[in-house]
């Protein structure tokens, strides 16, 4: 099992671990919903040190990526970022990941999980391409800030400027003196930011955040699910698999059909039109009992699919939510279908996703 | 944190706490197991008038992250259930031996079902065994 640099910090604080992505991460230090209410009202802190951070180097990096990804690289501004999928030749999902565009390099963020995998596909791709990689997993370390007071938490420790800095756009600056490269990014549908920084900087970052920030609650990857949930954001292994396509998962605003060929196009362009594939779901079950990945789902006596992330949501009233792979003929919002829980049936609603948007601008100050 | 084992109950390897008084008990989960669990939003209690085998699995307890069964600690016919926890089911977190109790059972079979049951002492020990 692999350690983030932030391990003896999450030791300290006391957090409950769990193995996530090969790495010993803390999944909650008192209470995941304590940690989820302080991010959706105030701010929270994240160790995701164990994503794997990859540089790509090189004259041809976007064009490259272009074709082994749906969204577009080439029309990256510098210091933009951009959330894209690598795909498989059936338009399966190999990793959902972000795109930054730094100064004459590029950082892309790939899921734990999916590291290893991600390296070799990358290093088969890049033979003779002219692309350099270099990995910085295990290295370096990730350190999110999310929720609505970020700016106020961060802007005082950091020559950058973070309350000026757009949505989905980095930057290079220093956070205590450390180098670090800040994005404007994150997984929970609040405003935050994400400091890319060396690991052996990563303690004290961490530290004098808490120190000097009374507010700011140490959050773990419980807290980020449920957040990440409610946002509507996929995540891999659940909404996004080798076998589910982002057509699927509705990530149609990421699949760029009008760009040249891409690993995949042809898949997913077939089945755009032939139209009836399972589709990626909202679930608002009737009552309180909770929908749970794998659960079968019925439209009438027929069975639909299956539920693939379940929570309760915090900022749904405490409404028991959830995802499911369903049928076109049952995919449609307003559908009444019936989800079986320890074989009895319960009552529950297709409905849109997100379940949870903020009601704030980022990075309009 | 220190977390509670109340004396005068008994309590089963399961994490069940049972209290006993002629042929009535009452049953909940410990503090072990509430803090264990984490955050929990949502409990599925035995039926009133069911009757239930000692130590069978009767009802689930759910945090955000984890289904739980739930064991009854004693056999018997469930006489009342805990109505508050369906609405509020952190109720178990905050006071797990007395608002989160969770249902009532009229014993069967008289005393011979303490001998399965451990004493707030050694409950403390086992639980520092797993």
């Amino acid at each position: 099992m692999k350690i983030s640099p932030l391990y003896d910090e999450h030791k300290r604080l006391g957090a409950r671990m769990i193995p996530f992505g090969g790495f010993d991460m803390p999944v909650q230090y008192e209470s995941i919903l304590k940690e989820h209410q302080a991010v959706r009202e105030r701010v929270g802190l994240f160790d995701l040190s164990h994503m794997g951070q990859f540089i790509l180097e090189g004259q041809e990096v976007a064009s490259w990526a272009d074709r082994l990804t749906v969204n577009t690289v080439p029309t990256m501004k510098p210091w933009q970022a951009r959330y894209n999928i690598f795909t498989n030749v059936h338009g399966g999902a190999h990793d959902d990941v972000i795109f930054y565009r730094l100064d004459d390099r590029w950082l892309l963020v790939v899921n734990a999980g999916n590291a290893d995998k991600m390296w070799a596909h990358l290093s088969e791709h890049a033979k003779d391409s002219g692309v350099k990689l270099t990995s910085l997993h295990t290295k370096n370390a990730l350190i999110a800030i999310q929720g609505p007071q970020s700016v106020g938490v961060l802007q005082p420790h950091t020559d950058a400027d973070v309350r000026g800095l757009k949505y989905y756009f980095c930057t290079r600056g220093k956070v205590y003196g450390k180098d670090a490269i800040i994005a404007r990014t994150g997984y929970t549908g609040e405003d935050g930011f994400e400091l890319f920084v060396s690991g052996s900087d990563a303690s004290e970052i961490w530290r004098r955040l808490l120190a000097d920030n009374p507010g700011l609650t140490p959050a773990g990857l419980g807290a980020r699910d449920v957040l990440r949930l409610e946002a509507g954001m996929p995540l891999y292994g659940h909404e996004l698999t080798e076998e589910i396509t982002p057509l699927q998962a509705g990530l149609n605003w990421a699949i760029k059909f009008s760009k040249p060929d891409f690993l995949g196009k042809a898949a997913l362009q077939s089945q755009q039109s032939a139209d009836n594939y399972p589709r990626i779901v909202g679930i608002m079950m009737d009552g309180r009992a909770p929908a749970r990945e794998g659960y079968h789902v019925f439209l009438g006596e027929k069975k639909a699919g299956e539920i693939r992330s379940g929570s309760i949501g915090p900022s749904v009233g405490n409404r028991s939510i959830g995802t499911a792979l369903l049928e076109k003929e049952a995919a449609t919002p307003g559908t009444d279908v019936v989800v079986h829980i320890r074989g009895t049936a319960y009552g529950a609603k297709v409905v849109q996703l997100p379940f949870y948007k903020r009601n704030y601008e980022i990075g309009a100050a | 944190m220190k977390l509670a084992q109340p004396e005068g109950l008994l309590y089963s390897k399961e994490h069940e706490w049972v209290k006993i008084a002629g042929d009535q008990a009452t049953i909940g989960i410990t503090d072990y197991a509430q803090d264990s669990l984490g955050d929990i939003v949502y409990v599925e209690l035995p039926r009133v008038g069911a009757q239930v085998a000692q130590f069978a699995s009767v009802g689930v307890v759910e945090s955000v992250k984890a289904v739980s069964d739930l064991f009854t600690p004693v056999g018997g016919e469930v006489t009342e259930v805990n109505a508050a926890l369906e609405t509020d089911p952190a109720l178990v977190n905050r006071e797990p031996f007395s608002g989160g109790w969770m249902f009532k059972i009229k014993l069967a079979g008289g005393d011979s079902q303490r001998s399965g049951l451990l004493s707030a002492a050694d409950y403390e020990a086992f639980t520092k065994t797993q």
